[in-house]
């Protein structure tokens, strides 16, 4: 018995130690939210799908590995990934400075601006005087949560939620005055649906790189920097070969990628 | 590890120690007062007056409470005639929608424990009290509410408790309380770790101060009981 669990033990160390030091990335586990459409979402069969699961797999695939999608909530996203439960993040993750502090990143691979939602005529024009007292939703941990507490966080009640999804729950419900998220996420996830037709964009695009970063790239442990190369080298090959546009035609019919 | 970000951040946790301790208060007391007359009638052998409130307690004691706070909160909001109504005022706020979800909860964990501790009055007591010639109101009032408070109180106490944690469900409808404000925390900085081990202080320190309150409360309960 005794034997058994020492062997049983060491077996344990050499399992992990292998995984610990196993850095020729034959297979990549990737961290995904799943509930942020059209980028990232549940079907109704349960399988996961959306822009940021197929460049996922297409990302990796180019770069040579096998993927393993693992779902994780959006606002231990980062945490997780620093904690090893996954070896990269594709998950509309803009690349801003506060998070470079804690991850590195491989280049944009798509930039979309933000923008205000409000109830269809609430509010004539876009103003910041004109938005004062409202209450707005975002989803926590965002850059739409930074910049709204930076720039309106005096004059604005600000409620944050676990996912896009719930802010939308709220914003029909009338509990929130406006929402502010990624224009291109809002008009797919809720504007161009039925719940979303009492709603509209309101105010110009957002996009200061200060809180919105250069768009949106793929976050890797700092160590790991053979893998940034790698996806680098993957998100590059679907650029050229084609593969880039055929994903983004079949959610979007416009350029996501940005200049 | 770096503490220095909770140190400088210490007032969000203030802020939301206070809201955790009116929401937790709030709905002991709102689900405290129901939950005595429910209890009495609740061991009523009369199944009209018995039944409805077993099904109250089985509900709420037999689904999870994040079950229950989204029923409430986002239950209510998808239907026009909620939103339509007078109700909508209160169910539009979040710390309504939760002050109703823990005072129903806690409401029927109580029911269900001073139910327990009044079928287990001594028979003599009841007794002795019907040959003094006690109304059965009186009865209820003078003898068995007391005995009953007396022995349901260590478990009342564990209800205290966890209706402290379970108050930790408010942070995912939009409320800042103790884990709000560690998930608040968590997301600016991404420290997982400090942010949510000032949180389990926080509540360790409140755990500690229930226990102890609960403890000074059974001592003077049970003067009659003690020798010394």
């Amino acid at each position: 018995m005794k034997k058994l669990l020492i062997s049983l033990i060491a077996l344990s160390f050499i399992l992990t130690a292998g995984n610990v030091f196993a850095k020729d990335w034959k297979k990549i586990r990737v961290g995904v939210e799943g509930a942020y459409p059209p980028f990232s979402f549940v079907t109704p069969e349960g399988e996961l799908a959306g822009f940021d699961i197929e460049i996922a797999k297409a990302v990796v695939k180019a770069a040579g590995a096998e993927i393993e999608l693992v779902t994780s909530d959006y606002d231990g996203i980062i945490p997780a990934l620093l904690a090893k439960k996954f070896d990269c993040i594709i998950a509309s993750l803009s690349i801003t400075e506060k998070r470079k502090k804690k991850v590195a990143f491989t280049d944009k691979y798509y930039n979309t601006p933000a923008k205000f939602v409000q109830k269809k005529g609430m509010i004539a024009t876009y103003s910041k005087d004109a938005i004062k007292g409202k209450t707005i939703g975002v989803q926590r941990a965002t850059i739409h949560e930074d910049f709204i507490r930076d720039n309106f966080g005096k004059d604005v009640t600000i409620k944050s939620y676990g996912t896009q999804d719930e802010v939308y729950l709220d914003m029909q419900s009338g509990r929130l005055d406006m929402l502010f998220a990624d224009s291109v996420a809002a008009t797919e996830g809720f504007l161009m649906k039925a719940e979303g037709k009492n709603f509209e964009f309101i105010g110009p695009d957002f996009t200061d790189p200060k809180w919105f970063g250069t768009g949106v790239g793929i976050a890797i442990r700092k160590a790991d920097t053979d893998l940034v190369d790698a996806l680098n080298a993957g998100i590059a090959k679907i650029r050229a070969d084609g593969t880039y546009k055929k994903i983004q035609d079949k959610y979007f019919d416009f350029n996501v990628y940005g200049d | 590890m770096d503490f220095s970000i909770i140190l400088e951040n210490l007032n969000v946790y203030f802020d939301g120690l206070q809201n955790t301790l009116i929401l937790v208060s709030v709905s002991l007391i709102v689900g405290l007062i129901f939950a005595i007359p429910l209890a009495v009638l609740r061991t009523s052998k009369n199944i009209v007056i018995n039944g409805p409130i077993w099904a109250f307690t089985y509900f709420f004691r037999g689904t999870p409470l994040l079950v229950q706070m989204f029923l409430i909160y986002y239950g209510t909001g998808q239907f026009d005639f909620i939103k339509d109504s007078f109700f909508w005022i209160f169910f539009k706020e979040a710390y309504f929608c939760a002050l109703f979800a823990f005072s129903l909860n806690t409401c029927a964990y109580t029911t269900e424990i001073i139910r327990g501790a009044i079928e287990n009055t001594p028979h003599g007591e009841v007794e002795a009290a019907k040959a003094a010639g006690m109304s059965m109101l009186l009865r209820i009032r003078r003898i068995i509410l007391p005995s009953a408070f007396r022995r349901a109180l260590p478990s009342y106490g564990n209800e205290i408790i966890f209706m402290l944690h379970g108050s930790s469900l408010a942070s995912v409808i939009t409320i800042i309380d103790i884990t709000g404000a560690a998930r608040k925390i968590n997301s600016t900085y991404y420290s997982p770790y400090e942010a949510f081990l000032t949180a389990a202080v926080f509540y360790l320190c409140i755990t500690f101060l229930i226990i102890w309150l609960v403890k000074r409360l059974e001592y003077s309960w049970s003067g009659h009981l003690r020798r010394d």
